[in-house]
């Protein structure tokens, strides 16, 4: 597995299906991550912002309440909810920002949703003296107001995107049109493991931090490998990077978990994999939520992160070769899970990761109390606290 | 020799560049298309290039993303714009180009596309997120129907790269004038000039070469035919016209075949 992809593929899927005015930058992009990736003092500097200023290793924590109070598997955490900016995101925006440095741009744009991804943007490029443009649609701003002004505090310009359904798609769209327009000047930072190669690639090689250091603590803790690995899958990179370190390791069972919104027969979700076709959208070959003339339609999830109609590439090849299996949980499961976890452990988990502890919790429940689960809990809860109280108050009228 | 080829090569020898219009089919709704088409013939226009709309349009700028919109709203299918085309040709000598994001094409089947496309008499296709490095299967299929098959060439494109698209190029080369998205523009860049310039010695006598994006005015199609170019490719300045007078028809259709009437007198050069 560690030898994917090859020639920018995972078996079929992923490649680079982009305007040929972006394939110089792709080429360019690609050459430089590969001699940079191995060069000492790139390394040194990812490590040294990884741990003084990111935080990590982030801990990963026995939740023993949740345990008692499911009564089956022994539940652990990945504490990526600790890391700095409250979620896994700067781990690659950190690692694109030095790369980004070393190939000379100075000008970075990203796309967000939740704005979680645009927060760890701008504050990789405050910390290291770049100029970040965000572009994020109305809809999610409306959702996320806070978010947007975090991004401004920390110098980062915002471009609300009005095309489209105005989400998450929309703002990727608009980010690719800025780079097609100012392609020698800008770095076009993705959040997630999508987009044309080597952006999948890269992003995983960023995020791989999350399994690395989970297998070593949980050797550590327990002597041996973890039965099972759950994470949420919107573009799909926590996911990845916990799956990926243990992809040869086949007794570990991965289990990636989609936003089914308000149920997949409603037709309100983002479960690209679970209810998807194969697709080519936003320069790779996926699992795409697309009509029957090839449309991409919209998506609906309760955590704006997961509210996405594609998904990386090497989830596609995983779900292929059945190393990883792929389910979902609606709305509802989130939330529930979202209050459990913050009464049981007193974490607030973001609603994303909410998905993933929804999903650990039933199969928790059916394994022996010798086996063992880990939950990445991809990022903290605070920026949905309102969404959640909407959510309930509408419940409960 | 090619349908399109041919235009270009009778073209040549009356000294006159292609003019070759663009429209998202569809747009407002599918039965004016027919009726816009030939008030571009009728100005005109040496090509046809009618564009299937795409939800997610990331190589266009915001006129051709509204004109998409539209069109979706309107209920056009890709099906319908091959259907589109086959209803023109039946009247119609002129050559068509669809163009179309990869998605519809991947989601319809390579096979099935191209297929319906010889069934509709569709000639070319150009296909924005395609680069050569992805269209193995694509050129194949396209070849076993003859349809042509048109890739683009940039101002980030090396001539290592440029070499290798001529190759897998058949009816014309499309040169995208600047970077950025598809819209209308004032002026025309100096870079446009050096760019065909430098492009033209690798395509003369290979394959005709065709400038498009941000070309909108009578005086860019002067400007880019003088230079040597063989061709333009105008699409913006006909969809804003189509945008503006949704509520009159008529008008739309008499503006539509005035702009091209201009932009076809200007691709002829001084007598
Ligand atoms: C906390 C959190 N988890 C998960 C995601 C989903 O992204 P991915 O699937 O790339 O990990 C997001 C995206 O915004 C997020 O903010």
């Amino acid at each position: 597995m560690s030898k994917y992809p090859i020639d920018g593929k995972y078996g079929k899927y992923g490649g680079r299906f982009v305007p040929e005015v972006l394939m110089a930058a792709i080429t360019e992009l690609e050459e430089a991550y590969s001699s940079f990736k191995n060069d000492t003092d790139f390394k040194n500097d990812l490590k040294y912002y990884l741990a003084d200023y990111a935080g990590r290793p982030t801990s990963l924590y026995y939740a023993e309440n949740l345990t008692k109070k499911i009564g089956g598997a022994k539940i652990y955490l990945k504490r990526e909810d600790l890391a700095h900016g409250g979620a896994h995101k700067i781990n690659n925006t950190i690692g694109q920002a030095l790369l980004a440095k070393r190939m000379g741009k100075k000008r970075i744009i990203a796309e967000t949703g939740a704005g979680q991804h645009g927060v760890a943007t701008a504050m990789a490029c405050a910390v290291l003296g770049l100029k970040a443009e965000i572009y994020m649609g109305v809809e999610d701003i409306r959702r996320q107001k806070l978010n947007m002004f975090r991004m401004e505090l920390l110098g980062a310009k915002v471009h609300p995107v009005k095309s489209g359904s105005k989400t998450l798609k929309d703002a990727i769209n608009e980010a690719l049109r800025d780079w097609v327009t100012n392609i020698e000047s800008t770095y076009y930072l993705i959040g997630s493991v999508v987009g044309p190669h080597p952006y999948p690639m890269i992003v995983r090689d960023f995020q791989n931090v999350i399994g690395n250091e989970l297998k070593k603590q949980f050797l550590l803790k327990e002597k041996k490998l973890p039965d099972a690995l759950v994470a949420c899958v919107g573009g799909g990179s926590n996911a990845i990077g916990t799956f990926h370190p243990f992809a040869e390791n086949l007794d570990v069972k991965l289990f990636g978990v989609e936003a089914a919104g308000k149920g997949i027969k409603s037709g309100k979700h983002a479960a690209s994999l679970g209810a998807g076709f194969e697709g080519i959208f936003h320069g790779m070959l996926t699992y795409v939520l697309q009509d029957k003339e090839g449309q991409i339609q919209n998506t609906h999830s309760i955590s704006a992160g997961l509210d996405y109609p594609g998904v990386g590439p090497e989830h596609a090849f995983l779900k292929a070769l059945k190393r990883a299996q792929y389910k979902t949980a609606t709305d509802k499961e989130a939330v529930d899970a979202f209050c459990l976890l913050s009464q049981e452990e007193g974490i607030i988990p973001a609603l994303e990761s909410s998905h993933a502890l929804a999903f650990a919790i039933k199969i928790a429940r059916k394994m022996n109390k010798d086996k063992t689960v880990v939950v990445t809990l991809s990022g903290r809860g605070d920026k949905d606290v309102e969404e959640v109280a909407n959510y309930l108050r509408e419940k409960n009228e | 020799m090619s349908k399109i080829e041919k235009v270009f090569q009778i073209l040549k020898t009356k000294e006159e560049g292609a003019l070759i219009g663009y429209l998202t089919a569809g747009d407002p709704n599918p039965k004016i298309t027919p009726l816009l088409a030939n008030s571009l013939i009728r100005g005109g226009v040496d090509i046809l290039e009618l564009g299937i709309p795409f939800s997610d349009p990331i190589a266009d700028g915001p006129t051709i993303q509204a004109a998409s919109l539209r069109a979706l709203k309107a209920g056009t299918t890709p099906n319908q714009v091959l259907e589109i085309a086959g209803e023109i040709k039946k009247k119609q000598k002129i050559p068509i180009v669809i163009l179309t994001y990869y998605n519809p094409i991947f989601r319809m089947g390579l096979e099935n596309f191209f297929r319906l496309s010889k069934k509709y008499g569709v000639d070319g296709v150009v296909v924005p997120d395609l680069p050569i490095e992805e269209a193995h299967k694509y050129l194949e299929t396209s070849k076993k129907y003859g349809v042509d098959t048109i890739f683009f060439a940039t101002p980030s494109t090396s001539e290592q790269r440029l070499m290798k698209i001529i190759k897998s190029s058949s009816g014309f080369l499309y040169l995208v004038s600047q970077f950025g998205v598809t819209g209308t523009r004032e002026t025309l860049q100096n870079s446009t000039v050096e760019l065909i310039k430098k492009i033209l010695p690798k395509t003369t006598n290979q394959i005709p070469l065709a400038v498009g994006f941000g070309v909108s005015k009578p005086e860019h199609v002067k400007l880019i035919v003088e230079t040597g170019a063989e061709g333009v490719i105008v699409g913006s300045a006909f969809v804003n016209i189509i945008e503006k007078n949704q509520k009159n028809i008529n008008k739309m259709l008499g503006l539509i075949e005035d702009l091209a009437y201009k932009l076809k007198e200007s691709t002829k050069g001084d007598p």
